[in-house]
C-alpha cells in the first residue's frame, strides 16, 4: 500500500460506512475517497463486496490491496487500518416493524467533527430549520443531561426537549419533542426522537461520516422509523430538505476543522453535549479534522 | 503574525458596497471582515466569524441596529459588537461580556478604510476632497507587484506617475486630472486596486470615465497577472484567530466585579420628560459604552457620594449613549434631589457598567408590560427591543395624569401596543389589571415595574388569575421591608473552603468583603438582585423583594446584602 496521507492512527483504525449496499452492483467498479486515500469497490460474481486501495496509475490490485469489509445498517463499511473494535451497536435497526431507509449521501465542505456538533445541536432549529424543526419565539434550549459512558466509550445526551412546529413527516402541529443523542464513534452520531404515532418508542436517525479529507466529507444518513403513513420518497425529501438547510451554514464555519482549544469559541449551557464531545475527542488524542488544543 | 502592513489604512470596500441592511464580506491580509452599515450610518468592520461557533457573520442579518448570526440567532450590537441576546437561554441576561473582534474603520472619499492595527485618523488625501470612486479591480498578484505596475498606468501621453509615502500611486495629466490608486492586499497573492479620480462627475460623463479606466485597468490586470503567474506563488497569510478571553471558556460563574464605577460619562442632555421626571442622556467621554440588554440598570455615583440605580431606556442599537429617567422623590434621601438640582448638562458622572437582573425573554408568544409611574423605564427598553424584532406585546402604563407620561417620543415607537391608564384609583387599577391579566397561557409572560403597593397588587392578581410564578417578572425600585439583622450565624463557603461568622448588625455581604471575597452588588437593599448567591444547605430568612415567592420557598438562593440564616449555619456556593 502506498503511504497514506492521514497520519492519525485513531482515525485510520476506525470503521467507515462507504456506500449503501443496494448501490454496489455486480460488475460495476466505483471509486471514492477515504481520509484522502482513493479507494475502489465492486461486488464480485459471488455477490461479495470487495474494496481496495485505488492507485491512480495502475488502478490498484483488488487482491493484494484489499481492504476489510463489514456489512452493517444497510451500508458496507471499511477501514484503512486494523480496527480493534467492532462497529457500534444500533439495536433498534433489527426491530421487525421498523422501516430502515437510506435517506441520502451528501458531500459537505467541512470537517467531520463540525458536522457531528451540528447534529447534536438543538439551538439552531428555529433559525436554520425555520418552521420545520423550530420556530421563533420558541428558542429555548432547556437543561439536559450529558454523560460520557466509560464502559461503552460514547457520549450520551438525554432528557433533551425542543419545541417543534413540524417535527417529522408524519407530524402535524407543534409539540415538544424529546431527543436522545449518542456519539459512539468520533465521526458518527445517532439520535432518538419521540414519535408522534407511538409514545413508547423513538425514531432513530444516524449519520455515518466518511471523511474524504480533514476539511471535506461525505455523510450517509440512515433512518429507522416507525412511520407507516409516508412513502420513502417523501421521507427522504423531508430529511434532504433539513440537510440542505444545514449545508450552507456548515460550509461557512471558520475554521473548517473543529478547534479543541476551550478558548477558541464561546460555549453556552446549551452546548453541553458539544463541550463533552470536544473533550472526548481531546482525550482520545484525535488529530484528524480538528485543531488540537496546544499542549 | 504582526507586520508593518497591518498598521496601515487600506480601502476595503466602496461606500456603495454598503447599501441599507446589507452585510458585505471583505478581506485584508488574509483576514475576512463582515462589513455593515447600521441605520444610523455607522460602518462596522468586524472579524467575519461569530464567537459562538465560527459561522461567517457576512451571511448574517443586518436589521439596522444589530447583526444577527444565522446559526443560533445571537445578536451583536452596532458599534460595540457586544452580544445582546442569546435565544437558546431567553431567561438569562448574557452574564458575561461576549464581544466580537472589531477593527478600526473609517468611511471617507467614498471608500471604507480599515487596518487590523491602524491607529489615529486616516491621513488626508489632498486634492481628492471632491472625487469620483472608480470601479475596483481585483488582481491575482502581490500588492507590491501591482504598485509597481501602476507606475506605468496612463490614459494619455502627458500622464506622470509617482509613488506616495503610503504606497499608493498618483497619476497626473497636464490638464490637471489625476487618479490615485490604493492597492488593498486581500491576501499575499491577491489584491484589489481601488482608485479615486480627483473630480466629481456624474451621469454620462461618469459612465464614460468608469468605462475608460476599467478598460485600462483590465489591461494592467492582464499584464500583472501574467507576470505573477511566472513567479512562485507566495504562501497565503495566516491570520491568527484571537482566543476568546479566559472568562468565556466555562459556562458563566458568579461575577466578581464588586460595586465599581469605572465608566465616566458626560451628561449630554438633561430635560424634563414629564412632571417631576428628568431624562438624562449620558455619553461616553472616551471609547465606547459597554453593551446593555433591555432591563439593565446602571449604578450612578452622585457628587454627594450616594449611589443610585437607574434603568437604561435605550432601544436596540442605541449604543453611543444611555438614557435614564429620574423621578424627584418627595422623601428623597438625597439621590434624586441631587440629580434634579445639582447635576447639569456637561457634568461628568461615574457609573457602573450596565447590569441586567431583569432579563427579557424573547421566546414569548405574547408579552404584557405593566408600568407604574417611573417604573416605566426598564419596560421601555424591553418594549423597544420586542418592537424592533416584530414580536407581539401590549404595554400598560399607569400614571396620575397626562403630565406624568414620561418618554413620549420613545413610547410613540410602539403606539399600537400602548395603553395609558390615567388617574385611576387603586380600586380601578385593580379592575384594569384583572382585565389585562385575564388570560394566562403557554409562552405568555408579564413584566411589572412600579411602586411597591402596585407591584404587590399586580402579582396577587396574576397569581389569582392562574399565572405561573415563572411567567411573572418584576422589578422593585426599593425594598421597604423592615430589615432585621439581629441574629448571628456561620457561613461555610463551599468553593472557597472558608467558614466565617456573620455577627448581628452586619450583612453576609459585609463579612464576605471584609474577608477579601469580592462579590458584586448594586442597590444593597435587596431590590436589584446583583448580590444573589447560591445556597447549598441551610434555611434562609429572606428579607429581599427580588426573589419570587417560589424561589424563596425553594431556598436555593440568597440576597447576601439583606437576607440572613434562619439556621445556625448556611453553606453558600462561593
Amino acid at each position: 500500500m502506498s503511504i497514506l496521507k492521514c497520519s492519525d492512527p485513531i482515525a485510520l483504525n476506525l470503521w467507515y460506512a462507504i456506500a449503501p449496499l443496494d448501490e454496489v452492483l455486480i460488475g460495476e467498479t466505483a471509486q471514492t475517497i477515504l481520509l484522502e486515500q482513493p479507494i475502489a469497490y465492486t461486488r464480485n460474481h459471488t455477490g461479495e463486496i470487495v474494496a481496495w486501495v485505488h492507485d491512480v496509475a495502475s488502478g490498484g490490485n483488488p487482491e493484494t490491496d484489499r481492504l476489510p469489509i463489514k456489512e452493517r445498517y444497510g451500508y458496507f463499511w471499511t477501514s484503512l487500518g486494523t480496527p480493534d473494535a467492532d462497529i457500534f451497536p444500533i439495536p433498534e435497526y433489527d426491530e421487525q416493524d421498523r422501516r430502515n431507509i437510506h435517506a441520502a449521501s451528501f458531500g459537505v465542505n467541512v470537517s467531520a467533527p463540525r458536522l457531528v456538533e451540528n447534529f447534536l445541536d438543538m439551538g439552531h432549529f428555529p433559525y436554520v430549520h425555520t418552521d420545520i424543526l423550530g420556530a421563533e419565539p420558541h428558542t429555548e434550549v432547556k437543561e439536559y443531561f450529558v454523560e460520557v459512558s466509560k464502559e461503552r466509550d460514547e457520549i450520551l445526551a438525554t432528557n433533551c426537549k425542543f419545541w417543534q412546529p413540524m417535527a417529522a413527516a408524519v407530524a402535524s402541529g407543534g409539540m415538544d419533542v424529546d431527543y436522545v443523542y449518542r456519539v459512539p464513534h468520533p465521526y458518527s452520531a445517532v439520535l432518538y426522537k419521540s414519535n408522534p404515532t407511538d409514545p413508547e418508542r423513538m425514531d432513530v436517525i444516524a449519520i455515518f461520516i466518511q471523511p474524504t479529507s480533514q476539511e471535506t466529507l461525505r455523510v450517509h444518513m440512515l433512518l429507522s422509523l416507525l412511520d407507516e403513513s409516508n412513502d420513502d420518497i417523501s421521507i427522504r425529501l423531508f430529511q434532504q430538505t433539513i440537510f440542505g438547510q444545514d449545508k450552507p451554514i456548515l460550509e461557512n464555519q471558520y475554521p473548517k476543522r473543529l478547534p479543541l482549544d476551550p478558548r477558541a469559541e464561546t460555549p453556552i449551557r446549551a452546548d453541553k453535549s458539544a463541550i463533552a464531545y470536544r473533550r472526548w475527542l481531546s482525550d482520545k488524542g484525535i488529530t484528524y479534522g480538528v485543531i488540537p488544543a496546544a499542549a | 503574525m504582526t507586520t508593518d502592513l497591518q498598521s496601515n489604512w487600506y480601502p476595503i470596500a466602496s461606500s456603495s458596497d454598503l447599501p441599507k441592511r446589507h452585510v458585505y464580506q471583505a478581506q485584508l491580509l488574509g483576514r475576512e471582515f463582515a462589513v455593515w452599515r447600521a441605520d444610523d450610518g455607522y460602518v462596522n468592520v468586524w472579524e467575519n466569524r461569530c464567537l459562538h461557533r465560527g459561522v461567517r457573520l457576512s451571511i448574517g442579518i443586518n436589521n439596522g441596529t444589530e447583526l444577527r448570526c444565522q446559526y443560533h440567532g445571537w445578536r451583536y450590537a452596532n458599534r460595540t459588537a457586544g452580544c445582546t441576546y442569546i435565544p437558546a437561554h431567553p431567561a438569562d441576561a448574557p452574564a458575561r461580556t461576549i464581544c466580537n473582534n472589531t477593527y478600526p474603520a473609517q468611511e471617507a472619499y467614498g471608500l471604507v478604510w480599515a487596518g487590523e492595527l491602524a491607529v489615529g485618523e486616516l491621513p488626508a488625501i489632498d486634492g481628492f476632497e471632491s472625487a469620483t470612486v472608480l470601479r475596483p479591480v481585483p488582481i491575482m498578484a502581490p500588492q507590491k507587484m501591482v504598485n509597481q505596475a501602476l507606475l506605468g498606468y496612463a490614459w494619455d501621453d502627458t500622464c506622470e506617475s509617482a509613488e506616495n509615502s503610503d504606497g499608493s500611486v498618483t497619476i497626473t495629466a497636464t490638464d490637471g486630472s489625476a487618479v490615485r490608486v490604493f492597492v488593498q492586499p486581500v491576501d499575499s497573492n491577491h489584491s484589489v486596486a481601488r482608485a479615486l479620480y480627483n473630480r466629481k462627475v456624474a451621469g454620462e460623463e461618469r459612465i464614460a470615465l468608469l468605462k475608460r479606466h476599467s478598460w485600462l485597468m483590465q489591461e494592467l490586470r492582464d499584464r500583472t497577472e501574467t507576470q505573477a503567474a511566472r513567479q512562485e506563488t507566495p504562501a497565503p497569510y495566516e491570520p491568527v484567530i484571537a482566543k476568546v478571553s479566559e472568562d468565556l471558556v466555562d459556562i458563566p460563574a458568579i461575577s466578581v466585579d464588586g460595586r465599581k464605577a469605572d465608566l465616566r460619562v458626560q451628561v449630554a442632555r438633561k430635560e424634563m420628560t414629564a412632571d417631576g421626571i428628568a431624562s438624562l442622556r449620558l455619553e461616553a467621554i472616551k471609547d465606547q459604552l459597554p453593551t446593555f440588554q433591555p432591563g439593565a440598570h446602571i449604578d450612578v455615583h452622585l457628587p454627594n457620594g450616594l449611589v443610585r440605580q437607574y434603568s437604561v431606556t435605550n432601544g436596540p442599537g442605541e449604543t453611543d449613549h444611555y438614557t435614564i429617567g429620574v423621578k424627584r422623590e418627595p422623601d428623597s434621601r438625597g439621590g434624586s434631589v441631587a440629580i434634579h438640582d445639582t447635576v447639569g448638562e456637561g457634568d461628568v458622572l461615574a457609573i457602573s457598567a450596565p447590569r441586567n437582573n431583569f432579563p427579557l425573554r424573547r421566546d414569548a408568544v405574547h408579552t404584557i408590560f405593566i408600568a407604574g409611574g417611573i417604573g416605566v423605564t426598564p419596560l421601555i427598553a424591553m418594549a423597544r427591543a420586542l418592537n424592533a424584532q416584530g414580536l407581539e406585546f401590549e404595554f400598560h402604563y399607569f400614571v396620575q395624569s397626562d403630565d406624568h407620561v414620561a418618554f413620549k417620543r420613545e413610547l410613540s415607537e410602539f403606539e399600537g401596543a400602548l395603553n395609558i391608564h390615567k388617574g385611576q384609583s387603586p380600586k380601578e387599577t385593580g379592575e384594569t389589571l384583572t382585565e389585562v391579566l385575564a388570560n394566562p397561557g403557554y409562552a405568555r409572560h408579564v413584566y411589572i415595574c412600579g411602586p411597591g403597593p402596585m407591584l404587590e397588587a399586580t402579582r396577587q392578581i396574576a397569581a389569582d388569575k392562574g399565572w405561573a410564578d415563572e411567567a411573572v417578572h418584576f422589578e422593585y425600585f426599593k425594598n421597604t421591608t423592615e430589615l432585621d439583622d439581629s441574629n448571628s450565624f456561620e457561613i461555610d463557603l463551599a468553593r472557597s473552603a472558608m467558614t466565617l461568622t456573620v455577627p448581628a448588625g452586619k450583612s453576609i455581604l459585609d463579612v464576605l468583603r471584609e474577608n477579601g471575597i469580592n462579590m458584586s452588588s448594586s442597590c444593597e437593599q435587596g431590590a436589584c438582585g446583583t448580590c444573589r448567591c447560591g445556597v447549598i444547605e441551610g434555611d434562609v430568612i429572606h428579607q429581599d423583594v427580588y426573589l419570587s415567592d417560589g424561589e424563596k420557598a425553594e431556598g436555593r438562593s440568597i440576597m447576601t446584602c439583606v437576607s440572613r440564616a434562619a439556621s445556625n449555619r448556611l453553606i453558600l456556593d462561593i
